[in-house]
């Protein structure tokens, strides 16, 4: 009995140190302090819930009885987890981006946010979840029961089942403390999550402990521990394939479809990174977790005597050796795997209960609901902690009325099965944008009921709820419907045949009823949302807040959410939209960022129906979405409008500001040439006057005088003349009124011309020119006339300012790129760089006035060029000046 | 509706890390197939694999896939922490 006492003693410290540790971890929390909270080595931890006292205990049972088959429940989550970039990832990534609550919740959500949906799936949880949580309480009465049966046989069993009771009640206590202290939007418990990473370590370590003293205290090494598993009765290889396949897949959809484990993978995450590190540490968990069973099972079955309870070789073990620390050491493991369990699994459930069974009942019930006034957050929690003790009780009562006979492990198989139905749903929700909610209801519908009827109800026992005529004959004697020989196929293992027609039966039927429905606009929606979490992460479901009122929605959200909690967001969205004030504008954007925050407290389902109440709208009419893709779209199209107008207007005021400067440009260019031509007006025009003067008023001039004066006059008329000529010219020219008298000449013959034009007179400063006329043996097919007139400007402009002293010119001809060139060179000094630049210019002339000309010459030459297609430019470098006139080939190669 | 294009071709560094991912998306696969392996051993008494054999067989394929998991979730986490959408 003193044994006993100081159990009970060590087990009420540890749930002592089990409340101050989930305690520490809130506060914490609660003050900011909580970075280790949230490293990934905790979420790992808290991942071991998977290892129930099932594993603790049963696992090593199960090996006695079937050898390596119990590393099935262990290699299907490790898949699942090494193979996260698959499933959980997205999975994660999901529940993250829609503030998942629970694994109906995500089912619910992405089937339109039905809570039909909800309520079902939270329904078949708690069906499959029970038995689980009784099994728990179970293996704790059992292993009181070891160590009193070690001492004092005689216990009564009622006394027993108070233990169960008084653990269950302990349980319920732990859940409600610590996981409804307050409604956290993010729905994260970092009490219970520190506790159950706690229970982990302590798990972990007991199983290590009792392995390590089997393996070297009793066994005698490793090499020892080998041999006598190959001597035992398990020491051959006898594994049904089947079996194997079937399990593996069972274990790895039950990871991921067990309640408990959704809500810690997921509804817990703090940091997708996380999932990165468990991604290999769960499974290296899982894989010392299993490592010790095979030889505490060949141990146990060696020492133990015949018919004792393979279950319990973790605790009776050490019992039977004396070691009294190291089996309290391992009843504290199998009572932190126990109670974790329990502790999440009534957590999941109690969210999934209250968010979607007990919510809207409440809310259909108190009438208009969502608009009345009042915290509404007692209720949640109150409807939460009811929960939570109703989600214990049953598993209690199913404890109590089950009897606890039955081996473990088959009571947890059952229950894999029972919550692997969801996984079609889930996967086909987050894979296939198909899936719609009459598929997840037919499917989730066919396998539950094929799983109650060919595992759960003959697991009770033949004849208890389901009887041996039908079990053997099928019902009404339809033998393709016995219970575990569908379609007549017999021999199969039971298991395996309920998990193979469940599963598949579930998919078809999901699948076909997929296929065949059609989804309404807001399941669309959420599995465009779900199926591509990782292109968009914002809500598409619209509200058209036009109808709604702020300060219904403030009421509501202040009873949810609390008042300080709701007025901060309030104010912040307010901000965010540019309000002053407290109230935002209900926008499609608020209202969506206000039902995450609520679907966090409450369930999406119940958030969505609640703001809908006050909205008005609760769905969105494919009207709706057409209007507003309508409305998106026109105001693409005006902004692309709006856009393009601007730029045409940047570029007119581009346009603008060229002209302009143009404008200034030609404006200065025609005061400059006003005051140049009246310039050269007048410089003849006054001698003229000045002669014909001398003419009139002296009569005293010889006839010598009267020649010479009146020729001078002649003369300046004649520049003048000149002068008036070359402007009108060139305004010709400019105004691009000319016409072109396109003739057909030899080149040499124009130069000739021009030569002799430009050279009358002679003398000895005549000059020379150089030409090879060899070259010059060129069709043209222009205007020579026009032609001539530059070369005679060129060569007259060489014999006028050439300062040589034997001035000479050169002609050269040549062809560049397809274009005759023609280059005047002479042998002077040539123009000065900055003159170059000018000397196109009308009335510019270089260097002092040596020779007559308005200036207009070269003016004209460039004038004339461009009207013939080519050009006219001064060639830098060659000793003197130089001008090149460029023909374009055309004009020289039509004519040949 | 998405109007940034995928690139057809990638950066080195991009290229590295997708085919990262796709080491990360075998695993699973590998360990299913090698822990598949055990059911084609024959089973009974006399020819059948002694269960030390199977047990060491399943724990190394287990240590394996451990190493080799936690080796490639440090590559990638290491690679790229701003991750671009569902690669493929």
């Amino acid at each position: 009995m003193g044994t006993l006492n100081i159990l009970v003693a060590v087990c009420l410290i540890y749930v002592i140190f089990l409340f101050l540790v989930a305690f520490g971890a809130e506060r914490a929390a609660m003050r900011g302090k909580g970075g280790w909270l949230r490293s990934p080595l905790v979420y790992t931890l808290s991942l071991s819930i998977y290892c129930t006292a099932w594993t603790f205990y049963g696992a090593v049972g199960y090996a006695a009885r079937s050898g390596l088959e119990y590393l099935t429940i262990y290699i299907g989550p490790s898949l699942v987890m090494i193979g996260w970039w698959w499933v959980l990832r997205k999975l994660v990534r999901i529940g993250r981006a829609q503030r998942v609550t629970s694994i109906a919740d995500l089912i619910s959500s992405r089937y339109g946010k039905s809570n039909l949906l909800a309520v079902g799936v939270t329904v078949l949880a708690v069906i499959g979840t029970t038995p689980y949580i009784a099994l728990q309480l179970q293996s704790v009465t059992v292993s009181f029961a070891v160590f009193s049966d070690a001492y004092e046989a005689s216990v009564p069993l009622q006394s027993q089942e108070s233990n169960a009771l008084l653990v269950a009640a302990g349980l319920a206590l732990f859940t409600i403390v610590f996981g409804t202290r307050n409604l956290d939007v993010n729905e994260r418990h970092h009490g219970v999550v520190m506790a159950i990473a706690v229970e982990a370590i302590v798990k972990l370590f007991a199983l290590l402990a009792v392995g390590a003293f089997v393996v070297w205290g009793i066994g005698g090494g490793v090499t020892e521990i080998l041999h006598r598993i190959d001597t035992s009765k398990i020491g051959a290889w006898q594994i049904e394939g089947d079996r194997w396949a079937a399990l593996v897949f069972l274990s790895a959809a039950a990871f991921l479809c067990l309640p408990r484990m959704f809500q810690v993978m997921v509804v817990e995450n703090e940091d997708e990174g996380h999932l990165r590190t468990a991604s290999w540490a769960f499974p290296a968990y899982l894989m010392v977790m299993s490592l010790f069973v095979v030889p505490i099972a060949v141990v146990g079955l060696d020492m133990m005597p015949e018919g004792s309870n393979p279950d319990f070789f973790v605790l009776t073990v050490p019992l039977a050796t004396g070691n009294d620390g190291l089996a309290m050491l391992s009843f504290l493991g199998g009572f932190s795997s126990a109670t974790s369990m329990v502790i999440v699994a009534a957590l999941a459930l109690s969210t999934m209960v209250s968010n979607h069974i007990v919510m809207p009942i409440w809310l259909s019930v108190t009438g208009g609901g969502a608009s009345v006034s009042g915290d509404v957050r007692h209720v949640v929690l109150l409807s939460r902690r009811i929960s939570i003790g109703a989600v214990v009780t049953l598993g209690y009562l199913y404890f109590r009325l089950s009897g606890g006979g039955s081996a473990l492990a088959s009571i947890g198989l059952i229950s894999f099965a029972g919550v692997a139905q969801f996984l079609p749903v889930l996967l086909g929700g987050i894979f296939w944008r198909g899936a719609t909610r009459t598929g997840a209801f037919a499917g989730l519908t066919v396998g539950f009921l094929i799983w109650a009827y060919a595992l759960l109800l003959p697991s009770f026992g033949t004849g208890v709820l389901i009887s041996q005529e039908v079990l053997n004959n099928g019902p009404f004697g339809i033998g393709w419907l016995r219970p575990q020989a569908f379609f007549g196929i017999t021999g199969m293992d039971p298991l395996v045949h309920a998990i193979l027609w469940s599963i598949s039966l579930n998919t078809l039927c999901f699948y076909i009823a997929s296929l065949v429905g059609f989804p309404s606009p807001l399941e669309r929606l959420q599995g465009a949302q779900f199926v591509n979490v990782y292109e968009h992460s914002s809500n598409p479901q619209s509200w058209s807040g036009s109808l709604a009122q702020s300060e219904d929605l403030m009421v509501m959200a202040q009873r949810i959410l609390g008042a300080r909690e709701a007025q901060e967001l309030f104010e912040r969205e307010a901000r965010r939209q540019g309000v002053s004030g407290l109230l935002p504008e209900p926008s499609p954007d608020f209202l969506q960022v206000l039902e995450r925050e609520l679907s966090g407290s409450v369930g999406a389902a119940t958030a969505h129906a609640m703001i809908g109440q006050i909205v008005g709208g609760a769905s969105v009419s494919v009207e709706d979405l057409m209007a507003v893709a309508d409305e998106t779209a026109q105001m693409m199209e005006y902004s692309s409008q709006l856009e393009a107008k601007s730029e045409e207007l940047t570029r007119t005021a581009r346009q603008l500001r060229q002209a302009n400067e143009k404008l200034t440009q030609i404006s200065e260019q025609k005061d400059s040439f006003l005051s140049q031509v009246s310039h050269e007006l007048r410089t003849p025009m006054t001698s003229i006057r000045a002669f014909s003067e001398i003419l009139r008023d002296s009569d005293l001039l010889s006839e010598a005088e009267k020649v010479k004066y009146s020729s001078i006059i002649h003369d300046e008329a004649i520049r003048l003349t000149r002068l008036l000529d070359d402007l009108l010219d060139l305004s010709v020219l400019e105004n691009g009124q000319v016409n072109l008298n396109v003739q057909t000449g030899q080149l040499s013959e124009v130069l000739d011309h021009a030569i002799a034009a430009a050279l009358t007179g002679g003398g000895p400063d005549r000059l020379e020119v150089n030409r090879r006329r060899a070259r010059e043996h060129v069709w043209l097919s222009t205007d020579l006339d026009r032609l001539s007139q530059v070369f005679i400007n060129l060569i007259s402009n060489a014999q006028k300012y050439c300062d040589a002293d034997q001035p000479s010119l050169s002609i050269l001809v040549g062809r560049r790129d397809g274009a005759l060139i023609i280059d005047f060179i002479d042998n002077g000094s040539g123009i000065s760089k900055q003159d170059q630049a000018v000397i196109f210019e009308k009335f510019a002339r270089v260097g002092e006035q040596r020779a007559s000309g308005a200036g207009l010459g070269l003016a004209i030459c460039r004038e004339i060029m461009a009207r013939l297609g080519g050009d006219i430019d001064y060639l830098p470098g060659q000793g003197g000046a130089a001008f090149r006139v460029s023909l374009p080939g055309a004009l020289a190669v039509a004519a040949q | 509706m998405n109007e940034r294009r995928k690139s057809v071709f990638l950066e080195r560094q991009s290229y590295r890390r997708r085919r990262l991912v796709d080491t990360i998306r075998i695993l699973p696969v590998v360990g299913a197939l090698l822990w598949s392996v055990p059911l084609l051993w024959p089973t009974g008494e006399e020819s059948g694999v002694a269960t030390s054999d199977a047990i060491v067989y399943v724990f190394v394929v287990w240590f394996g896939l451990v190493v080799s998991g936690a080796f490639l979730a440090r590559a990638v986490a290491k690679g790229n922490v701003g991750e671009d959408p569902e690669e493929s």
